[in-house]
């Protein structure tokens, strides 16, 4: 890209957001320059909380005043002859602009559409507002749209309300919903965190496709550096409210100057496991042992007039070994019944037949008492460290629980269990009383982990433990994960959709497809040679980091 | 045997973990109870009108049945600092006896229907299915019935008696908060921390007890502290059926609807006893959102 036909359509400067609360303000945005031109596309990288969303919502005049308060700066945004500062625009002007010159595409696409409305009417909507079209004409840019989107069928598929849509699908939706009105810039909030990987390809694709036809500029929020890097031409990363590094997408992953963005970079789980890969001891017996698992659920209830839907078969005909001291990793996206396989194996869901063997005993046909003794021997961690802790325990509750439950400790000597656990998993003795939502993300699965680890179990099942994490926590309680595994002589079934991950931690890997075991293999001898094509597929469409490209 | 087998495994151990630093959930609460000036103002205004209740024999200088018919009805005055009713009677002494009936049936009732209605929909909410749909259904029947008839049918089978009372507004009152309950547990119990307790091994009574009800407990206080007003006002309807007090004992409820009728001519009559009413529902009502935010930790700004 030449400097001299570039021709910025926004340029923020100074700005600096602040967030005023009860126990004083709080910086979200702190000082904050950026530009980006038609044509390109600008990524803003950073962690949770690190501002970035805060930063491109407010040029849309979307963060709520009061608490937050715009301290300073301006946010010039040119379209043709006419130069507006958004930041002090009123209310009007930004309505009129927003969906019109600028659009926006959310994270999680089902919240974004009303499900009671049709998206052909919800793709026309803004036409008929903002364009004064007729609905006749509406309707067939939309369909139009649709297409160029990439949805099948679009004359029948307007007329479809949202959730008859797969999240890809409506994904392009919100993507056609936000193109509909010819905007000259596009601002992306993690638009493919909440799709699979194969999925995430085809929208990148898209939208880089989009962006280069139409040459608009497009901003892209995103907290995973591999997708930047497929999709960026300038990377701006934030942290703690500020832009510590802006650069040409290339420059940033090659050479990165701040230490913030090469800990960052660091921090990307890439290549095998750094420890020793794990080789099977003598012992013949596996510990756990699953043969011709099938867990089905029956879907709706049967009505009078009308008959039961047929059941979905979630894990189909499942069988694997797991051996002692090894971890396994299962991935597979989402659908594909991984986790249900994950909570069948622990007794969390029935399956319908097939056997789970702990150590040789048979599991599935344990009633929930005979289960408690054997409870204590595998344990679970879960996706979301914030639905997994009941909130109105404290660490010291939801550590002790366990430990009393299965007589481990006495209530003498509890507390030191728990302070000794807690060390264990790398949480301060002091917050021993404090409550989950006083801890961060990370933190908490600390916490949850702490739990899972507290009985002294042999097998963990660990379904996402780090998928909603940010990017340089993953990388810690991965390798939290690694040391407990290696301390406690623990085996693991390691349930991600994220294939970099499990490379980085696995050392059998299993690969799950519509509720059905299609490969497995070791680690590293399956990303040399994927036999299966979903398998290939799958690995083909992880974005690749810049310097392996 | 299922049972005393739970409580062989549930009673030693699993009060252990919070008695170990006093019941944590519990303590924390009172302690930003404490922080909250209104909630506190509510509890202090609450304490004082029970100890008033339970002490009104001995402070009220008249009795209450204690008529002057040639005073009749009066206003405010040294002597009778509320007024006298139509029948000379000292109207602050019948407001003070009136309270003992009042918040008597207010607490009373409520508490049996917070009792019956949190265990009836923990259970109906956490055993889902079956269960549920049997245990709900009763409840659908029981929501059917007229409540007049209801009532009728009480009086008729067993007479008159202050106990009715409560058994007929508790009867009717736990449906609702049962109904609040289930549908919270219901969505509780998909909660990922259930099912880390379910892979801990806990029992269901433990997972009952100590995960599903404290999570209950902010809509189940706002919904309880909207209760003691309504069933302070159906016992004033039952006891016009009836059933209940009788004259010239007083309630609340009793003092008000005759204070309605005299409103144009002797309006203290109306606005006293109204008062009283609406000083205890601000009390309970400041009480209730302290209560509220002092058990949900995440309230907490500290």
């Amino acid at each position: 890209m030449s400097e001299n036909n570039k021709e910025n359509i926004l340029s923020v400067s100074d700005l600096s957001i602040c967030f005023k609360t009860r126990n004083g303000s709080n910086k979200a945005v702190d000082d904050v320059n950026f530009e980006v031109a038609r044509g390109e596309t600008l990524a803003i990288v950073g962690e949770s909380g690190s501002g970035k969303s805060v930063t491109c919502y407010s040029l849309l005049g979307l963060i709520p005043q009061p608490p937050g308060v715009i301290e300073s700066g301006t946010a010039q945004f040119k379209t043709g002859a006419e130069k507006r500062d958004l930041l002090s625009s009123n209310k009007a002007t930004l309505r009129s602009l927003l969906g019109d010159k600028i659009a926006v595409i959310f994270q999680d696409p089902m919240t974004c559409l009303n499900p009671y409305l049709t998206i052909g009417e919800q793709l026309i909507e803004p036409l008929c507002q903002h364009k004064n079209k007729t609905r006749a004409q509406a309707r067939k840019r939309a369909i139009e749209l649709l297409k160029e989107v990439g949805i099948d069928d679009a004359e029948t598929r307007f007329g479809s309300y949202p959730h008859e849509f797969s999240g890809g699908m409506r994904q392009r939706v919100m993507i056609a919903m936000a193109l509909i009105t010819e905007p000259e810039l596009l601002i992306a909030d993690e638009p493919t965190t909440a799709l699979d990987v194969t999925i995430q390809a085809q929208i990148l694709d898209l939208l880089d496709d989009l962006k280069k036809q139409r040459n608009i500029a497009l901003i892209f929020i995103s907290h995973d550096l591999s997708v930047v890097a497929n999709i960026a031409d300038r990377v701006a990363v934030m942290r703690a409210g500020q832009i510590v590094e802006t650069g040409e997408t290339l420059q940033i992953f090659k050479q990165p100057q701040h230490p913030y963005t090469q800990q960052l970079l660091a921090s990307v789980p890439s290549g095998p496991k750094p420890t020793q890969a794990f080789q099977p001891g003598p012992e013949a017996q596996p510990l756990l042992k699953v043969e011709h698992l099938k867990t089905v659920f029956e879907q709706g209830k049967s009505g009078f007039f009308t008959p039961r839907p047929a059941p979905t078969i979630a894990v189909n005909d499942v069988s694997f070994e797991l051996r002692h001291h090894e971890i396994l990793g299962l991935v597979g996206e989402s659908g594909s019944g991984k986790s249900t396989l994950g909570r069948s194996v622990i007794q969390l869901i029935k399956p319908t037949s097939g056997s789970v063997q702990l150590d040789g005993q048979e599991l599935t046909q344990l009633s929930p008492k005979q289960l408690k003794p054997l409870r204590q021997r595998m344990q679970m961690i879960f996706q979301d460290p914030y639905a997994s802790l009941n909130p109105r325990m404290t660490v010291f509750d939801a550590l002790a629980e366990p430990l009393l439950y299965h007589r481990i400790a006495t209530r003498k000597n509890v507390t030191a269990q728990v302070l000794a656990l807690m060390d264990d998993v790398g949480l301060a003795q002091a917050d021993i009383r404090k409550y989950p939502h006083e801890f961060s993300g990370g933190q908490r699965q600390r916490i949850a982990i702490g739990r899972a680890i507290a009985t002294k179990p042999e097998l963990i099942i660990a379904d996402e433990p780090v998928s909603a994490l940010d990017v340089t926590i993953q990388a810690q309680i991965l390798d939290l994960i690694l040391r407990l595994v290696e301390q406690h002589n623990l085996s693991m079934l390691f349930i991600s959709h994220d294939l970099s991950v499990v490379r980085y931690i696995a050392d059998r890997v299993l690969v799950m497809h519509k509720g059905k075991l299609i490969e497995s293999g070791d680690t590293e001898t399956l990303w040399a040679n994927p036999t299966e094509t979903y398998t290939q597929a799958l690995f083909a469409a992880v974005p690749q980091r810049i310097n392996e490209k | 045997m299922e049972s005393t087998e739970l409580n062989n495994n549930t009673n030693p151990q699993a009060p252990s973990a919070p008695a170990e630093k006093g019941s944590s959930l519990w303590r924390d609460a009172w302690h930003r109870l404490q922080k909250n000036k209104m909630a506190l103002l509510g509890l202090g205004v609450m304490i004082t009108m029970c100890i008033a209740a339970i002490l009104t024999p001995w402070i009220t200088v008249y009795g209450y049945e204690e008529q002057n018919l040639v005073l009749g009805a009066s206003p405010p005055s040294a002597e009778h600092w509320l007024g006298t009713d139509t029948l000379g009677r000292d109207l602050l002494t019948r407001i003070l006896y009136g309270s003992r009936i009042s918040l008597a049936v207010g607490f009373i009732a409520t508490a049996v229907a917070l009792l019956i209605g949190v265990i009836y929909g923990t259970v109906a909410g956490y055993m889902g299915g079956r269960v549920d749909a049997a245990m709900m259904r009763f409840v659908d029947i029981l929501y059917a019935l007229p409540f007049m008839i209801f009532i009728i049918l009480l009086m008729v089978i067993f007479g008159r008696n202050i106990l009715l009372l409560f058994l007929a507004i508790g009867a009717v009152e736990w449906l609702t908060m049962a109904r609040i309950v289930r549908g919270q547990v219901q969505s509780l119990r998909q909660q990922e921390f259930v099912e880390a307790a379910v892979s801990i091994g806990l029992g269901p009574w433990a997972i009952i007890r100590r995960h599903l009800i404290p999570n209950t407990l902010g809509p189940v206080i706002v919904y309880t502290t909207l209760t003691i007003p309504n069933v302070m006002l159906l016992e004033s309807f039952l006891s016009f059926l009836g059933l209940g007090i009788q004259p010239p004992q007083s309630s609340w409820g009793l003092l008000i609807s005759y204070g309605v009728e005299t409103m144009e001519e002797y309006p203290w009559l109306l606005i006293f006893p109204g008062l009283a009413l609406s000083i205890t529902l601000f009390a309970l009502n400041f009480l209730g959102d302290g209560l509220r935010d002092a058990l949900d930790p995440r309230a907490a700004k500290d």
